[in-house]
């Protein structure tokens, strides 16, 4: 048997003890999914693909954030302790709300905006071209919340735009496609956006899907930096 | 603050942080060398008193600190004290003052 606690409760609470059967390949979702089907129905958690690609099964295991649904027990130790992720209001029990993460995504202008229309040619991107290189390492976001979970910065700064939308603004300011970037190197610099990361790499070495927001946001400083001493900001 | 005032305190906070790697390198390897032969206030004052390339020297030294040092400090007091805003930030402007005017008394005296 698996010794787990599990948070309840919201901002207050405290952690419940349970004892889960033990199975091969079990994984952090495995656990939290038996605890509601069958000891605890009341049990509130989030998840949907179930194969770490929706990104909404993240929650801090033994202290760290992780994508549980592709967290194996055995990784983790014999004794469990979950809560909700880190850095965000919590709704209830695992549940947290994530409006403010994705509403920095907004702020950092995640929005992609093209300047063609669609009378125009597609728009050919080499994919060995240098920029579209950078883009390549930071696309495969998938929105979990882990790196949010994981800055220091963010839990000092509630201001901070965090890695996740930091992450994203790179990946569109290297998007030749798009004609915001001065817009959007506005919206990231100063104490809320990039210049704030101490580069601490918590988020590079939370991210499940093996990014580096840490290499983005350092990216960001660079043409924030650039656009400043040339006077374009 | 704007996002451009502070997008050039950081860019500021760097540049300084390149000059005082060197001029740390430079004062420790003086240090070094010096004390070899024993240490005493009067081979001090023989080697930096009238010198102007040790007057330059530390000038840079601490005009480098007297940037540097109140940048880092504004981070450290918003993040750990949520002390921001302007009141912060005038605060640290003494503390510049302070250092610039403690660090160059500092490098007089051992010049005149």
């Amino acid at each position: 048997m698996l010794k787990v606690r599990v948070w309840r409760g919201t901002q207050s609470g405290e952690f419940q003890g349970f004892e889960v059967p033990r199975y091969p390949s079990q994984t952090v979702l495995d656990v939290v999914t038996h605890i509601q089907r069958h000891l605890d129905p009341t049990l509130a958690y989030r998840f949907a693909c179930r194969v770490g690609m929706c990104g909404s099964c993240a929650m801090m295991v033994n202290g760290v954030p992780r994508w549980t649904c592709r967290t194996h027990v055995d990784k983790v130790g014999e004794k469990l302790e979950i809560g909700p992720l880190r850095n965000l209001p919590v709704i209830r029990d695992l549940v947290t709300d994530m409006r403010e993460f994705f509403d920095k995504w907004a702020r950092a202008k995640g929005e992609f905006r093209g300047r063609q229309t669609k009378n125009d040619d597609f728009a050919k991107v080499p994919p060995a071209s240098p920029a579209r290189v950078q883009v390549d390492t930071g696309i495969e976001c998938i929105g979990c919340g882990v790196c949010y979970a994981a800055c220091d910065v963010v839990s000092w700064n509630p201001q901070y735009l965090g890695p996740a939308a930091l992450n994203r603004a790179w990946t569109l300011v290297k998007d030749e496609r798009d004609d915001r970037t001065l817009e959007r190197l506005r919206a990231v610099a100063g104490d809320a956006g990039c210049h704030a990361c101490h580069s601490h790499v918590s988020c590079t070495e939370r991210c499940p899907k093996h990014l580096s927001p840490t290499a983005a946001i350092a990216g960001l400083k660079r043409e924030v930096s650039k656009a400043v001493l040339r006077g374009a900001l | 603050m704007s996002y451009r005032a502070e997008s050039f305190l950081w860019i500021v906070q760097r540049a300084s942080a390149a000059v005082l790697a060197i001029c740390v390198v430079v004062h420790l390897f003086t240090i070094v060398y010096a004390v070899q032969g024993g240490l005493s206030a009067a081979e001090i004052l023989a080697r930096t008193r009238g010198n102007t390339a040790w007057l330059a020297f530390y000038s840079l030294f601490v005009l480098a600190a007297t940037v540097h040092a109140p940048i880092g400090l504004r981070a450290v007091l918003g993040e750990w004290f949520g002390w921001r805003g302007r009141s912060r930030d005038l605060c640290l402007v003494v503390f510049s003052g302070l250092l610039a005017w403690l660090g160059m008394r500092a490098v007089l005296g051992v010049f005149l």
